[in-house]
């Protein structure tokens, strides 16, 4: 029989996610998936699996987990206090679960999105081709105290824990963004305006979208009021009635008339998924030329990553410094309100 | 929507969006030789015309087509001008496995408490614009925003109310008007559209395999009257909607 993990304490906004439902545009159905898809995939790197498979993605904090039985895990994203039998775990790394241990996840220490993915995937009902779940289009739930969540089958069971060189994404900075097909509605100073702009991340914003803000007059379009509705993806960075810039997530709308500056591109869109309310970010154009010679589908990327990873050797330093520990305590930690509804 | 089937000045055009797609504009207005054309390319496409086309989807009066790959995109966007040089979209027929869906819906009281403004603003009594409302055979103009919701058009022009930026609550089946176009709401959503019905229509059913989104963009749409509770109270004897294939 499979392992599974059962949900002692869970933190206000934890999902299971995987690379989402792509194809479902024309039906009004956005592709959803993981909030950080970089993180969900380094966590199947860790594993040895196939990126399809589910993850439990955790929005500020994390939870209390007990295995049921022997469960490899992997711990990527938004770095998060995590420890088992007082014993610190290493973040962006797997570790070996036995039956039994209470695996515990605090608090993120800097970024949003944490991801607990376990070996064999999380093996819930797929619906519409993913087992992520998308709250706007009503499909999975959010996962909640006294859940238990089912393990797959891990073929990979007796494989050494892993560690991943990974590079630093959740603390804001530079977001590279390519024109789209509204660029040309904002006049040439508009965009210069744009990029010359030092924005931070307000504390609106959920797995559909984030909201920034600046100094300064809004980013207006020429005849933003007409703009006839058509596409929005994921990284479009649309503009509302006020000017005010709002980078779109995994579960946006599909269609709208408010005008888009252009697009994040995917690699940089988890810096903005996982900047917290206040982080600093800026954006960079690039021409569609420069954006071409750069880029790599997510296979190519995250097959690249492979090279990343390397044997996780304890020492000393990993032993458990619990004095130094915020553990979890019930309480959200003063984490954004990630669900707030909003309108723009 | 204009009748006519040439293309407006300077269109279609076609503009990169996002760093593996682009999008083919047939005008900036809405009208209904460029809504018929965005439709018909939408088909063309899923017939795969085109090579390395992973996803398309249309809009009021665009497509959106991603690609696998930057040099799929750079052939691809080359595909598309070529058929779209070929092909006159615009004059081109609505493609065919389209489908007319009859949909019961109560007007006005609760199941549409802004009946009585919206017609004295389309300037007819609440009988007479519940009549233009049921005796429209509207298009499936788009479907977006969220899961498996219409843009339904065009009615009269006496229709062509302004959205609003005071938002209101509506429920999920709510049939509201604004811009000659009607939507409806598959779940419960603030809008700036007037709310003047009510349908139990199921256009989203996740749980469906086959079929899990009932409308898709060229089918057609007619409104048969029913008193409210028929749509207050779902039961489950099903939502009622029926169709046929438009032939």
């Amino acid at each position: 029989m499979s392992a599974h993990l059962r949900v002692i304490r869970a933190g206000p906004q934890m999902s299971l996610q995987d690379l989402g439902r792509p194809g479902y545009l024309s039906k009004g159905l956005a592709r959803g998936g993981a909030a950080d898809r970089q993180a969900h995939a380094e966590g199947a790197i860790l594993l040895g699996q196939d990126v399809l498979l589910a993850s439990l993605e955790m929005a500020g904090l994390g939870g209390v987990f007990e295995a049921s039985g022997a469960v490899r895990i992997a711990l990527t994203g938004a770095p998060m206090a995590a420890t088992v039998s007082g014993q610190r775990l290493q973040w962006n790394a797997s570790h070996r679960l036995n039956g039994g241990d209470r695996l515990e996840i605090g608090p993120a220490s800097r970024g949003t999105y944490g991801y607990l993915s376990v070996g064999g995937g999380f093996d819930t009902k797929d619906m519409l081709g993913s087992r992520s779940a998308n709250f706007v289009a009503g499909l999975g739930k959010r996962v909640r105290e006294d859940d238990v969540l089912p393990v797959g089958d891990d073929q990979g069971i007796d494989t050494p824990s892993q560690l991943l060189d990974v590079p630093e994404r959740c603390s804001g900075g530079e977001v590279r963004v390519v024109p789209g097909a509204q660029t040309s509605f904002y006049p040439e100073e508009t965009r210069v305006r744009f990029a010359n702009t030092r924005f931070h991340r307000d504390a609106r914003g959920n797995r559909q979208g984030v909201k920034l803000y600046a100094e300064g007059p809004p980013f207006e379009a020429a005849g933003q009021k007409t703009v006839l509705s058509e596409i929005i993806l994921p990284g479009d960075i649309q503009m509302t009635g006020e000017g005010d810039p709002f980078v779109l997530l995994p579960e946006c709308q599909t269609t709208g008339g408010y005008p888009r500056i252009g697009s994040v591109l995917p690699e940089d869109l988890p810096i903005v998924a996982q900047a917290t309310p206040g982080t600093e970010l800026w954006f960079r154009f690039l021409s569609h030329s420069e954006a071409d010679e750069t880029f790599q589908s997510e296979t190519e990327r995250w097959e690249g990553l492979k090279r990343s990873l390397r044997p996780l050797v304890r020492g000393p330093d990993d032993l458990g410094n619990l004095l130094g520990l915020q553990l979890i305590s019930g309480v959200t930690a003063g984490g954004p309100d990630l669900y707030e509804e909003e309108h723009g | 929507m204009s009748q006519s089937d040439t293309a407006p000045e300077g269109f279609p055009i076609t503009a990169r969006h996002g760093v593996d797609g682009c999008v083919v504009r047939f005008g900036d207005t809405l009208t209904e030789a460029a809504n018929r054309a965005a439709i018909g390319l939408q088909a063309t496409l899923e017939r795969g015309a085109i090579e390395g086309v992973e996803e398309a989807s249309s809009a009021l009066a665009s497509v959106y087509v991603r690609f696998g790959s930057v040099a799929a995109l750079h052939k691809g966007m080359l595909d598309l001008s070529r058929i779209l040089e070929e092909e006159d979209f615009y004059s081109a027929p609505l493609p065919r496995g389209r489908r007319h869906w009859i949909v019961p819906a109560s007007f006005g009281g609760e199941a549409g408490p802004q009946l009585a403004s919206v017609a004295s603003q389309v300037g007819l009594s609440e009988t007479r614009a519940v009549e233009e409302l049921t005796e429209a055979r509207l298009r499936v103009l788009a479907i977006g925003f969220a899961p498996g919701q219409p843009y339904l058009g065009e009615l009269p022009e006496n229709w062509h109310l302004p959205r609003l930026s005071d938002l209101i609550d509506v429920p999920a089946g709510a049939l509201v008007v604004a811009i000659r176009q009607i939507v409806l709401f598959a779940n419960a959503s603030p809008t700036g559209w007037q709310h003047v019905g009510r349908t139990g229509f199921r256009l989203y059913r996740p749980e469906d395999e086959v079929r899990p989104f009932a409308l898709a963009p060229g089918d057609e749409v007619s409104f048969r009257p029913v008193a409210a509770e028929h749509v207050l109270a779902p039961n489950d004897k099903g939502d009622g909607a029926v169709w046929e294939p438009i032939p």
